[in-house]
């Protein structure tokens, strides 16, 4: 499929899907991580919807853009996209980390269609995607290579390595995304090792960056589009609320990793409505 | 670049494989700074295009190299055997996980290493490259050996791990016979009945050695370059395990996970068959010279007759 140019209502309306989604997913697997999926999924409707070249019924194509979700285990926001373009049906959804099931508890491209990096281990995805950038030039491929990763996640030494190596190398064909929740597995990322101000940090590794409400479909469409036309590698850092859109998931480090039980599920559909 | 040894290095035979593969465009060579110890820097020499320098950043240079591998590339990444370990995850998870090809080469393995001390002498990157699904582990003995598995590397159908040696040893093979190595058969080297001496590496020669003092003394056995650890040529055990009265397993390694613990595994639930393991005792190394270090930790020519002897009956 050639990105086409959907609006941003439209946009909105296909994120209020996806969110639906992932707490029906998240509910009826009895476990996995809402809030970081939540907090993920504006900016994956964004990149979905207007910038990734991809084609359903080719989906191994070797000139497909990559996107490379590091932080995999907001798993369900990806399979909520990918239901939403035609990778996956309702009836994978349904096996969410089941036995067997296409849709594994943290993305892996061995298993699903439409995926491209096995995550689950942070720390791993700019290096992979370095993997393929590089591979784009050596082919001459137009292809662009997208990474998110979670700012909890840039605790690891190995992002770094990365960002450097990313620079060394001018690939401008490399895009990252970050999701600043500021919330990682056990507690706010202040408390449990505050990454500071990752805009400059990143910068003063070469890249271009920049900062924007990663809830706001207009600035996050807008911000892509920048990153494209970016002459260094680029990353966004976009600012998000953890849970964003079911009120006492939001900034509650409690629903990192824990599925909603039947009441909750059904408070997180009527506000999601 | 320092000059490539005249033969006999492990090490140099995977350098001069990379350059034998180089005119196929998939191969990819990736370095962590160290290509003038693994000798990719022969490659990078006449190929810089193809060449990826990621500096001092083992776990990043495996995710690249899965990264291209998922593109279609054939990605040889190299470093020194223990630093390769610093990355045993990203292998583990980001290389071998989702079934990707790409080939890792770890110089410099074992005690043999010599002088730079015991920071680089790997004695259990065999072993723990051993556990991961989809990974093949290969330790050639010599530096013709080394270019031909790693030549073979070039269409293998999955990940691995291949360990070569710092220091030359005596060639094993001859440019003819090597061609007739593969990857997970054994190499029958030497034929005997009584016993079945399996070696790896740089202690292949000294079985060889350990072999033909024996012979003197009436005891005859079959000696065997196990080059690949995994998958274990089962085949060539059984058929051993059934005629010799015991096997003797040598490699400049861990006795805790490597090549004795492999035949070990096989054996001892198909064809149980007394096994005595000479390698590194569950121990450090230090400083001092290759041959040296062999012997303070017991990988000689003697202990090996020394082994061999209290298995046999005469």
């Amino acid at each position: 499929m050639e990105a086409s140019n959907p609006s941003i209502e439209s946009l909105e309306q296909t994120a209020i899907e996806c969110r639906k989604s992932i707490i029906q997913m998240i509910h009826k697997a009895g476990a996995g991580h809402p809030g970081g999926s939540l907090s993920a999924i504006d900016i994956l409707v964004a990149l979905y919807g207007t910038q990734l070249n991809f084609d359903v019924s080719d989906r191994k194509s070797p000139t497909r853009d990559r996107f490379i979700m590091s932080k995999g285990h907001a798993s369900p926001a990806v399979y909520s996209i990918l239901h939403q373009h035609g990778f996956l049906q309702q009836s994978d959804l349904d096996g969410f980390r089941t036995l067997g099931s296409v849709c594994q508890g943290h993305v892996d491209m061995k298993w699903t269609n439409g995926v491209d990096f096995s995550a689950g281990s942070l720390g791993m995805g700019l290096s992979f995607g370095i993997g393929t950038a590089l591979a784009a030039r050596l082919d001459n491929h137009p292809y662009q290579t997208w990474v998110m990763l979670g700012d909890g996640e840039t605790q690891e030494g190995q992002i770094w390595e990365a960002m450097m190596a990313a620079n060394y190398h001018e690939l401008n064909n490399l895009h990252v995304i970050v999701d600043r929740n500021r919330i990682q597995n056990d507690d706010f990322v202040n408390v449990q090792m505050e990454v500071g101000d990752l805009a400059s940090k990143i910068k003063s590794f070469g890249w271009e960056v920049k900062e924007i409400d990663g809830h706001n479909m207009q600035e996050i469409v807008e911000a892509l589009q920048w990153s494209i036309n970016s002459t260094s590698p680029s990353a966004i850092v976009a600012h998000t609320v953890k849970g964003k859109g079911v009120s006492f998931m939001e900034d509650n480090p409690s629903f990192h990793g824990k599925a909603p039980n039947d009441s909750e599920l059904e408070q997180a559909l009527e506000e999601l409505s | 670049m320092s000059a490539p040894s005249s033969g006999g290095a492990s090490r140099d035979g995977y350098g001069q494989a990379l350059l034998n593969i180089a005119d196929d465009p998939r191969v990819v060579v990736i370095e962590a700074d160290l290509g003038k110890s693994t000798k990719s820097c022969l490659f990078r020499e006449k190929y810089p295009d193809r060449t990826v320098s990621l500096g001092i950043a083992e776990q990043n240079m495996v995710l690249v190299a899965a990264g291209l591998a998922s593109c279609g590339k054939v990605p040889f990444a190299s470093t020194f055997a223990i630093f390769t370990e610093r990355a045993f995850e990203q292998v583990r998870n980001g290389l071998a996980r989702p079934g990707l090809v790409a080939h890792i080469c770890g110089s410099h393995g074992g005690i043999h290493t010599g002088t730079d001390g015991s920071s680089a002498q790997s004695i259990e990157d065999l072993a723990v490259y051993r556990t991961i699904p989809n990974m093949t582990v290969i330790h050639p003995s010599d530096d013709l050996s080394a270019t031909e598995l790693t030549e073979q590397l070039l269409d293998y159908h999955e990940s691995s791990y291949t360990r070569t040696a710092r220091n030359k040893t005596p060639r094993i093979y001859t440019e003819n016979s090597v061609k007739s190595l593969r990857i997970g058969k054994g190499s029958i080297l030497s034929e005997g009945e009584d016993v079945a001496i399996i070696a790896i590496g740089v202690m292949v020669h000294k079985a060889q050695q350990a072999a033909e003092n024996l012979r003197k003394e009436g005891i005859n056995a079959t000696v065997i370059d196990m080059h690949t650890i995994k998958p274990i040529d089962t085949e060539l055990l059984d058929e051993l395990a059934k005629k010799v009265q015991g096997i003797v397993t040598v490699e400049d390694h861990s006795i805790i996970g490597g090549l004795g613990s492999a035949v070990s595994e096989y054996l001892s639930e198909n064809e149980p068959t007394r096994v005595v393991k000479i390698g590194v005792n569950d121990r450090f190394g230090e400083s001092g010279g290759s041959e040296e270090l062999l012997e303070l930790v017991g990988l000689t020519i003697e202990s090996i007759e020394s082994a061999v002897r209290s298995i046999v009956k005469l």
